[in-house]
């Protein structure tokens, strides 16, 4: 490794815990910022009610010193604080616990789209201006412009209550295929339209000619040759299906009814957790760019071409 | 030397070659082919694509519904039909199926009167559901038109800017955009709508009937999304300010700004306009999300996205109900993004050579 890509590396974590703290940061300040503070509006509370709420929870100190606790808090112990409404409950084992059901979604959701997308892509490419490559391409524009509630309440009306087939209650164990379903057809159709055109361009490239005019075999030249080159701008897209996978998780898991993070989160907009608000932004934002770091760096690594500037 | 110079003499030159031109020969000449621009060109070639054209056809056909009908249209928004002053509610009115009538309307029908039909039927609280999609089409597509237009203002400015001035204040603002970029915008998005929903006040202006949760977007959209389109003019700045006729109008004494106005932007006005139509139905896209989390337009106004979300409710039953405002989501989005493509197609010089 030679010291350009150690500086790079370094520049990017650098970069990245920069902007955790800004989330930290604008997330704390933002959210003190609501007038009247978490507990107004709820059943009126005498006066040294509130009082005794507010040194219970620390808002009775100046917001500086607030701060740098919750910061000290965040970053030695991940301690987000007690949740306001789930009376006895920490944030940080809420988020833990919704993120055991999320992940599980998330990630089977990640890598069926991969999978499919990166097939379909191929296809469409190989069989180009076919009637398959057409298909492919009118069905993938449509579930890019279809927003992930409406295609989750479709899926749900034809597949559980018409049909019968799957549990609608996310819950149980057959119920997360529909969730599922709904959470990868936006990221795959990307991946799709993603892999196409780069498999287009690697196919013209003269290296392929040069393979094809020695002899090589079609399957080895799509599997050995094309498809290896062409799934590098496929990796960029990680990091933001990871993001897009985080918000949809919420809208999905409120559809079906799955007990993860995202169903947290909405329900602690609803009720204004304010604690919990604060935690599940700081703890998602951390980790999609987190995320985002390693696509980033594992992306300048497999492809040697890529100069660090 | 002089061999060559002796050799050329007047004898052996053509006489016919020195004679004025014709008229006719210099017609011959001067109109080999109509002179055409660049945005001619363009338009020519986005005007043989089909599909952008059904596309945008479709756009403009939605959009002219959506202003005029509710003109023209025999019920409000938010008129709830069986409510009337001084009288009992009648319930009657309340989820009307598609062209039924509530019963006062049927006893004024057998009168003889004639009665507009509700085309969608209503909704829970007996509004006419056809008109309430009308207005939600509209307030999407104006959220979806407005923040993209906020998102070219900043976008644009600032990226010409750090294009054009480098140095310094390149390396500053790109370092912002860096952090912005990787900000996670949805959380950020969601974060600020519920606060600025309860810290802004729009009591009393023209933006109370919206509402502070589709202002605080606009100011989210402002704050966040205009990075990329930074990027993307900066970019094609730093090239054309290499460019010999910047060099001239530098030496004429132009002003950075006026260089800038007049003959930077300009030349990168399709990617401008790509880029812009494209952003449009990711701001759709975003209303209709936080919509669905409760933090959208607000009630009585409706938007698409609030509309299917509160369609989720009464879903088994009324299935219609949310497949409505779904393929007028779809169909906008859809088309709107068909029309970038086409765009991308005919102005991105890139794919042109």
């Amino acid at each position: 490794m030679d010291s350009k890509m150690a500086y790079y590396i370094l520049k990017r974590i650098v970069l990245a815990i920069l902007t955790i703290w800004i989330v930290i940061t604008v997330t704390f300040f933002v959210m003190h910022s609501v007038p009247g503070g978490p507990f107004v509006g709820e059943k009126a509370i005498s006066k040294e009610a509130q009082a005794a709420l507010e040194a219970k929870y620390g808002l009775d100190k100046p917001l500086m010193e607030q701060y740098f606790t919750y910061l000290h808090d965040i970053l030695t112990k991940f301690d987000f604080g007690p949740s306001l409404k789930q009376r006895g409950r920490m944030v940080i084992d809420i988020i833990l616990d919704g993120m055991k059901t999320s992940a599980k979604l998330g990630v089977i959701a990640a890598c069926c789209a991969a999978l499919v997308g990166i097939v379909l892509g191929a296809v469409a490419a190989i069989r180009r201006n076919t009637v398959l490559d057409k298909v492919i391409m009118v069905i993938t524009t449509a579930f890019v412009s279809m927003p992930s509630f409406i295609m989750g309440s479709f899926l749900l009306i034809v597949f559980s209550v018409k049909l019968g087939l799957v549990p609608a209650n996310g819950a149980s164990a057959g119920g997360l295929i529909l969730p599922v379903i709904t959470l990868m057809l936006y990221p795959m159709s990307y991946i799709t339209r993603l892999t196409r055109s780069s498999m287009l361009d690697v196919l013209g490239q003269d290296y392929i000619r040069t393979a094809r005019a020695k002899g090589v075999s079609r399957v080895k030249i799509i599997f050995g040759h094309a498809l290896k080159n062409s799934l590098i701008p496929v990796l960029t897209y990680f990091g933001p299906m990871l993001a897009y996978i985080v918000t949809g998780s919420m809208v999905v898991e409120q559809i079906f009814a799955v007990p993860g993070i995202g169903r947290q989160f909405v329900s602690s907009i609803t009720n204004r957790d304010y604690t919990m608000i604060m935690g599940t932004t700081i703890f998602l934002a951390a980790l999609i760019v987190i995320m985002n770091l390693i696509t980033d760096l594992l992306y300048k690594v497999v492809d040697p071409r890529i100069d660090f500037k | 030397m002089q061999d060559s110079v002796k050799a050329f003499s007047l004898q052996q030159l053509d006489a016919d070659a020195f004679r004025p031109a014709t008229e006719q020969e210099k017609e011959y000449i001067t109109k080999m082919r109509p002179s055409s621009t660049f945005f001619r060109d363009g338009v020519k070639r986005l005007s043989r694509n089909k599909v952008a054209m059904v596309s945008l056809i479709l756009i403009v056909l939605i959009t002219i519904a959506c202003i005029v009908l509710p003109m023209v249209w025999p019920y409000h928004y938010d008129a709830m039909l069986g409510v009337r002053p001084g009288k009992p509610v009648d319930s009657s009115f309340n989820n009307l199926a598609p062209f039924t009538y509530g019963k006062t309307e049927l006893k004024r029908i057998e009168a003889g009167e004639k009665i507009f039909p509700h085309i969608f039927g209503t909704d829970a609280h007996g509004r006419d559901y056809f008109i309430r999609v009308m207005y939600g089409t509209r307030i999407s597509l104006a959220v979806g038109f407005f923040a993209s237009i906020i998102v070219l203002i900043i976008g644009m400015t600032i990226g010409a800017v750090a294009g054009y001035c480098g140095g310094k204040v390149d390396l500053i603002i790109m370092r912002i955009v860096d952090i912005i970029y990787s900000l996670p915008d949805m959380l950020v998005i969601i974060l600020l709508s519920v606060v600025l929903g309860r810290v802004l006040n729009v009591e009393g202006t023209i933006f109370e009937k919206i509402g502070a949760n589709i202002i605080s977007m606009f100011i989210v959209f402002g704050l966040l999304y205009w990075v990329s389109m930074a990027r993307l003019i900066r970019g094609q700045i730093l090239s054309l300010r290499e460019q010999e006729y910047v060099l001239s109008a530098q030496a004429t004494g132009a002003k950075g700004g006026w260089i800038i106005r007049k003959h930077l932007l300009p030349n990168c006005i399709s990617v401008i306009i790509i880029s812009t139509a494209l952003q449009i139905p990711n701001a759709i896209f975003t209303e209709s999300f936080l919509s669905f989390l409760g933090l959208g337009v607000n009630a009585p106004m409706p938007s698409l996205g609030s509309l299917a979300s509160d369609a989720l409710n009464g879903i088994y039953t009324y299935t219609y109900r949310l497949i409505i405002p779904a393929v007028v989501i779809c169909l906008i989005v859809l088309s709107l993004n068909l029309f970038g493509d086409g765009l991308r197609d005919a102005f991105d010089p890139k794919l042109n050579a």
